[in-house]
């Protein structure tokens, strides 16, 4: 099957949106969450409480729309795990990224994603995030609960798996930005998230579902 | 008029102009280089009326709350005949009063202000001040003659006073309103404090019974606010203050607003008996405010506010609310104690007790208070004293129960201080919350054979009485012989704490603390002390918190070498990568 490069939508202005709403929610609560946790005192208790548990409600919101969004649209198969190529993921990280070799994974409709990068997401998705917002729930309605017997153990090791899940969501975030800076120029990957459109292979069949059906997704020039 | 009172003035009558007068003639008086040395911080004499509210501001006005509800009364008392004498003495007017209410006397012969007596229903302890010792004054008992002045009765001078005499009621002290009533003690003491009797006008009894009313903050604050022998010197929260506090010092009591008079809250369940005890309190409030329309007998602050006062429409408000069945309303409301410019007592060491001045008892005032007013550092009858104003309540778990080391208490002076009014509490008690105390800190003789508290006689008309004697041998083999306690014959001191819940002085909602004096961690967290529940912002779990801190730290590290590895092969400076690209 013969493959052409196209400026394509490759993410649309739903998982767009989802994912800069996300990103600026996870980094107010993960600031909230430090405050409130005694890391830093850049604002006072109550107010972190207040912005923390605003922003927890507003992303839980966000991840149960997008959850049927993902199911809805099909786009939950992006997510499924994979091992092929992961491998040489690993290796272009470590290794060949330093010698300019070209990305093992080339991106398709099907697979936007790589292996490493298809993984990673799924364990946010149904490690890091689901800790963080059942842990956060139970940690949220402490004052309904209290009262049962062993309230305190429970509630020492909901503080704990929520305050372990912040560090690897932190963890996370970071080598997440910095895998963005990777692309063609630092900021390209940035730009695609922002527009959406990426060059990608298409195949002819893709490319003529596109031009008869979705003609705006195609963003080829001239 | 009252000002006559007035320590200078007293002190001139008494010893001074007499000092001053030789002096003056000598011009080497020992007066005089008291004076010099010192400046007016020494203070030869006595004297403790007019620290004991004989110089108080009686002239407050009482509550709007009372004047509405007299407004409301039905009898107008200084149109009654029967009040307009003439009344030669109390008891008079007292029989005067019970003639018209003449279910009074049986009720307030039950009530604590006249028996001075308490049986725990819990504990079973029985307490109150015909028994208890504390580590202010130590006991009323056996030194009635001075301390029952503040007895809302007449004549009582000692154990054999009558307490089924109705006629002995003073109901005057807690009903006039004129402020011109007054009390001294019962007998006039040892020579050496005679002068409180002196300089006073005499009560002009029809105009003190026609003032009667329900009593207002100057009745009760009399003497509640004088307790431990001075203002404020022993609860920190009930101070001259509150004759007419601002609104920042107690938002109920503000003179300008809601005036509330001290019944509103300690109102009455029976006739004549209130709520309110200091011994066995409500410390978890779960019945609030009850059920509608029907008043609730209770002093606490849920029975007018509930126990979900804070707004359900916003989200600190319900987690405030979250709060109320750990943490009482005062720990929050109340952030300091001793506002107003008045402060209290936080230590006293008697072991200092008995220096004299030239033969001359003294008192040296070297704290000014907030107010302007000296407070007394020293003083020759008491020893030595530390005062504190507007600073943080000592914090406990507390479930209202409190345990007292009585007279017949055994204790180990090896185990370190003795808690007074030892209490219980913890956070696994569901009825325990956690609550401000202003903490007493004592060093006070004790019996070092027997390892129990004392009575000591201090005041009396005799040359063993402390408060003229200054002999700690002699006060506490009479006081305990009197009172038919076994003493060893030998005294030593040991340290004391006592406990004082902390519920007035409610502070403005905008002063209320905020949630980080708390959830905070290490010595900024006034709760730092409390330990075994994981309260946020304030715990962690140490080593969660270093790995974590560690994994993100390592992220950076990893992302700083890649990135410079990146960099580093791009501009060709590593030859490797070089070499990598040919290939
Ligand atoms: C997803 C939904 C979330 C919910 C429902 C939630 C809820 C909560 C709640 C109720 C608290 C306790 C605050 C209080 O004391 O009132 C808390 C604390 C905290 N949160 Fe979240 N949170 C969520 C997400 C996050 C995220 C994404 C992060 C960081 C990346 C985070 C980091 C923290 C941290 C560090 C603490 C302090 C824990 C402690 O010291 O006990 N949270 N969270």
């Amino acid at each position: 099957m013969e493959k052409v490069k196209h400026a394509v939508v490759i993410y649309a202005r739903y998982e767009r949106f989802w994912h800069w709403s996300q990103a600026i929610l996870i980094f107010v609560l993960a600031f909230s969450g430090f405050v409130i946790h005694g890391t830093f005192n850049l604002i006072d208790f109550e107010t972190a409480v207040n912005i923390h548990t605003y922003s927890a409600i507003a992303l839980i919101l966000l991840w149960l729309f997008t959850t049927f969004w993902n199911f809805t649209t099909g786009n939950w198969k992006q997510f499924l795990p994979r091992t092929q190529g992961l491998l040489a993921v690993i290796r272009y990280y470590a290794w060949d990224i330093l010698f300019g070799r070209p990305h093992p994974h080339t991106k398709t409709m099907r697979r936007k994603q790589n292996a490493l990068q298809g993984l990673s997401y799924l364990t946010f998705m149904i490690v890091i995030g689901p800790a963080l917002w059942v842990s956060g729930i139970i940690y949220l309605t402490y004052d309904l609960w209290n009262v049962i017997e062993g309230s305190q153990d429970i509630f020492q090791v909901v503080t704990f798996f929520h305050t372990a899940a912040a560090f690897m969501m932190m963890a996370f975030a970071f080598i997440h930005i910095y895998m963005t800076t990777t692309g063609k120029t630092p900021l390209h990957y940035i730009k695609t998230m922002i527009t959406g459109v990426e060059t990608i292979e298409l195949t002819a069949a893709e490319k003529a579902y596109f031009a008869e059906q979705h003609p705006k997704m195609l963003r080829d020039k001239e | 008029m009252r000002k006559k009172l007035h320590i200078g003035n007293v002190v001139q009558i008494n010893f001074f102009s007499f000092l001053y007068l030789i002096g003056y003639i000598l011009g080497i008086s020992m007066a005089i280089n008291v004076y010099a040395e010192h400046g007016p911080k020494v203070e030869i004499g006595i004297s403790e009326y007019s620290e004991i509210g004989g110089n108080a501001d009686m002239q407050a006005t009482t509550a709007a709350f009372d004047k509405n509800k007299n407004s409301k009364s039905t009898t107008d008392h200084s149109k009654l005949e029967e009040l307009e004498g003439p009344f030669f003495d109390g008891r008079e007017v007292t029989k005067a009063c019970l003639g018209c209410h003449n279910k009074a006397g049986t009720q307030f012969l039950k009530n604590v202000h006249w028996t001075w007596e308490y049986k725990h229903p819990i504990t079973g302890q029985l307490l109150g001040k015909r028994t208890l010792v504390n580590n202010y004054c130590t006991n009323a008992k056996g030194n009635e003659g001075m301390c029952a002045q503040c007895h809302a009765g007449y004549g009582m001078e000692d154990d054999n006073f009558d307490f089924t005499n109705e006629e002995n009621i003073d109901c005057l002290v807690c009903h006039e309103s004129t402020g011109t009533y007054y009390k001294t003690p019962t007998n006039k003491g040892n020579k050496a404090c005679s002068i409180m009797f002196e300089g006073k006008n005499p009560i002009e009894w029809s105009k003190v019974a026609q003032s009667v009313q329900n009593p207002g903050r100057n009745n009760c604050g009399k003497c509640h606010f004088f307790g431990g022998g001075g203002d404020n010197v022993k609860h920190g929260d009930l101070s001259s203050a509150l004759f007419n506090p601002s609104k920042e010092v107690d938002v109920h009591m503000d003179s300008e607003g809601l005036d509330f008079a001290c019944v509103v809250c300690h109102v009455s369940n029976e006739g004549h008996q209130w709520s309110g005890s200091r011994y066995n309190m409500i410390a978890k409030d779960e019945v609030g405010l009850g059920k509608p329309g029907i008043p609730r007998q209770e002093a606490t602050c849920e029975s007018c506010h509930s126990s979900s006062p804070h707004p359900m429409t916003s989200l600190q408000g319900i987690k405030l609310n979250g709060h109320t069945d750990r943490v009482a309303c005062e720990t929050c409301h109340i952030p300091k104690i001793a506002k107003g410019g008045v402060a209290t007592q936080v230590d006293w060491d008697w072991r200092t007790m008995g220096k004299l001045k030239d033969g001359e008892g003294f008192k040296l005032k070297e704290y000014t208070q907030g107010n302007g007013d000296h407070r007394a550092t020293y003083k020759s009858i008491k020893g030595n004293f530390v005062y504190k104003e507007n600073f943080n309540p000592f914090y406990a778990w507390f479930d209202g129960v409190m345990n007292y080391t009585t007279i017949d208490t055994k204790f180990d002076p090896a185990n370190g201080p003795i808690d007074i009014n030892g209490f219980t509490g913890d956070f696994n008690d569901p009825k325990s919350r956690i609550w401000p105390f202003k903490r007493m800190h004592t060093t006070q003789p004790y019996d070092k054979g027997n390892n129990t508290l004392v009575y000591m006689h201090l005041w009396g008309e005799d040359d063993q009485a402390l408060w003229g004697n200054y002999s700690f041998e002699d006060s506490i083999k009479m006081g305990m012989e009197k009172n038919g306690i076994p003493y060893s014959g030998e005294y030593g001191f040991i340290e004391t704490y006592s406990y004082w819940p902390i519920n007035h002085m409610v502070s403005p909602k905008e002063d209320a603390l905020a949630c980080a004096e708390c959830h905070a961690r290490g010595e900024e967290g006034r709760l730092n002390e409390l330990r075994g529940f994981y309260m946020p912002g304030r715990d962690y779990f140490k080593w969660l918190d270093i790995i974590g801190y560690l994994a993100i730290f390592g992220v950076f590290g990893i992302i700083f070498l890649h990135t410079m590895m990146r960099v580093l092969c791009k501009k060709g400076v590593i030859k490797i990568c070089k070499s990598g690209d040919e290939k």
